[in-house]
């Protein structure tokens, strides 16, 4: 199948030096690809020559197989800036603007506009100027701006990283939300590894304008290639499963043959990924041992990594999991890779990262 | 104290009486410098939008100089564009000079560098990303450029009113490559200074009076706009 876009040897360079160098990349229909990095990894340029606002010294957009003029290629996709940038003028002029730009008439816009301001929850703002909006409403206004256009590819550059959280978390979940419904092909450039969780399918996490891994959003998280790309990502262990059962505060998903019971809401049947901090796991080498856990399975060391004062104990449970050991624990346990083990955690430890 | 009341009461008499000649040099400073103005918004906003968006080797020398040029003195542009139209002059042979085209083209020559700058100033003060926002939304790089110029309207409604400042109340060019000439180029300032020179203070005193009231109806017109449309 072609990809839908597909970058092929992008460089881009500064005066003399390369900010950017990306053998190749590729973003599927429907996909959600994060580019995570520090700041200056290059992760705004990439976004931008993706989108086709900077033009690389060298290197190949294909989108569906076809290399497109910049100004076509625009028309199809669309992009959001950490700043709102929206125009003087009120939120619906706003809203309409790119419609404007794409020849839609005027009956079709007023449809359009008011279904993007109420899915992103602007519909009582339309009549106000855009200059009287807070930081969240106004990045609302921008996001509902994007989608208006119904684009092929949104790219999202940091459009969170200037909110607040309680106000971020709100936008996070409706653009989850609006993704999921749309099936909106995204590429997202963060410095958050949760915000990259919560919405991308994979991650490509940068460094000096390099990737240095790409793959499933939970392989990079769960498996960083190198302690760069750890420090960056490797908090916690994510898995990815189906909910099997819930009630009572309680919900439980399908994991290495057996259940991992989590605190919270879900409905069954749904499609979730789940966190569990490396902190709040615990290791015997008895599996009847007295804990209060719910969430107790037998696994094989894989791999164990000094981090800081602990060492970072991974484990094969079926699926990924990772604890912090101290090295006195490490001792009294006798660990060693391959060493078979219990992890235990509670159902209070475990966290929804996306539906 | 005498002489000045009289010479208000005179003024106000003409004034009433829409006395042909003031009424006709009256219109025709209008004309030339809205004219004037009109071009050197033109060639301004055209030449802010190149120095404000582009990117090129010595671009900040010609800022400067651009800067420079927005206290150009008038008389320097009389006389040099005097020389330019003189008779074997480069473009002497077109025959402009004392005519009203001399005047508008010296008056362009000092609005153009106002305009320039505060062009560029304004265009300057939107956040950088804003371009590549408007091409994002599928726009044409005309169209990308209109939409940046209607974000900065409310700065270059002030430029606009510094160029249109800098042309009516201007003496020296005026006179210098128009020659007062009566019924063909005199304007409000030049007929001031003569009047003044003759001790007619009376007809003086009037044509300044319209000439205040003129700058003031033009500035009050724009600047209604400016702040009608400034959001609340």
């Amino acid at each position: 199948m072609t990809a839908l876009l597909r970058a092929e040897d992008l460089l881009v360079r500064r005066g003399d030096a390369t900010v950017l160098d990306v053998p190749g990349l590729e973003l599927e229909e429907g996909g959600v690809l994060a580019l995570i990095g520090p700041n200056g990894s290059g992760k705004s340029t990439l976004l931008k020559t993706l989108a086709s606002l900077m033009a690389p010294a060298r290197g190949t957009l294909l989108f569906r197989g076809e290399a497109l003029r910049p100004e076509a290629y625009r028309r199809l996709v669309t992009m959001v800036f950490q700043a709102p940038l929206l125009f003087d003028a009120t939120v619906r002029a706003n809203l309409e603007s790119g419609l404007k730009l794409h020849g839609v008439p005027a009956a079709e816009r007023g449809t359009r506009v008011a279904a993007a301001a109420r899915r992103l929850g602007v519909e009582s703002l339309l009549d106000r100027s855009a200059r009287n909006l807070s930081g969240g409403e106004a990045q609302r206004t921008a996001l509902a701006r994007a989608f208006v256009l119904r684009p092929e590819i949104l790219f999202l550059d940091e459009p969170f990283s200037a909110l607040d959280p309680p106000t971020r978390e709100a936008l996070l979940d409706d653009l989850a939300g609006v993704l999921r419904e749309t099936r909106t092909a995204t590429v997202i450039a963060t410095h958050d590894q949760m915000e990259a969780l919560r919405l991308a399918d994979r991650i490509a996490v940068l460094r000096e304008g390099r990737i240095v891994q790409y793959g499933p959003a939970t392989e990079v998280i769960n498996r960083p290639a190198d302690a760069f790309v750890a420090e960056f990502v490797g908090m916690e262990a994510v898995l990815s499963g189906r909910v099997e059962g819930a009630g009572q505060g309680e919900f439980r998903v399908a994991a290495g043959g057996g259940f991992v019971v989590a605190a919270g809401e879900a409905v069954p049947g749904e499609e979730v990924r789940i966190g569990i901090r490396p902190e709040n796991v615990t290791l015997s080498t008895q599996a009847e041992a007295r804990s209060s856990a719910r969430n107790s399975f037998s696994g094989t060391v894989t791999r164990i990594v000094p981090r800081g004062p602990f060492f970072k104990v991974e484990l094969d449970c079926g699926f990924f999991l990772a604890a912090y050991v101290t090295p006195v624990s490490l001792e009294e346990l006798g660990l060693a890779e391959g060493s078979r083990v219990v992890a235990r955690f509670k159902a209070t430890a475990v966290h929804l990262l996306r539906r | 104290m005498e002489l000045l009341w009289e010479g208000i009461r005179k003024a106000f008499d003409l004034l009433r009486t829409l006395d042909p000649e003031v009424l006709g040099i009256t219109l025709f400073t209008l004309k030339v410098t809205l004219l004037a103005t009109l071009a050197s918004l033109v060639l301004g906003l055209g030449a802010g939008l190149a120095l404000a968006l582009t990117q090129f080797p010595g671009r900040r020398v010609v800022i400067s100089l651009v800067n420079t040029g927005m206290g150009l003195p008038p008389v320097v542009v009389g006389l040099f564009v005097t020389m330019f139209l003189w008779r074997n002059g480069p473009l002497g042979g077109f025959e402009l000079l004392y005519t009203p085209s001399a005047i508008i083209l010296a008056q362009t020559v000092i609005a153009t560098p106002i305009i320039t700058g505060i062009s560029v100033a304004a265009l300057q003060q939107l956040p950088p990303d804003l371009r590549l926002q408007i091409l994002s939304l599928g726009a044409t790089r005309p169209q990308m450029l209109w939409l940046l110029v209607r974000e900065a309207r409310l700065p270059l409604l002030a430029a606009v009113m510094a160029g249109f400042g800098g042309v009516i109340s201007e003496v020296g060019a005026s006179l210098m490559v128009g020659g007062n000439i009566k019924g063909s180029t005199r304007v409000l300032t030049t007929a001031t200074v003569m009047e003044t020179g003759k001790g007619n203070f009376d007809v003086a005193i009037a044509l300044s009076l319209i000439l205040l009231a003129l700058t003031f109806a033009v500035n009050a017109v724009l600047t209604h706009i400016q702040q009608r449309e400034r959001p609340r």
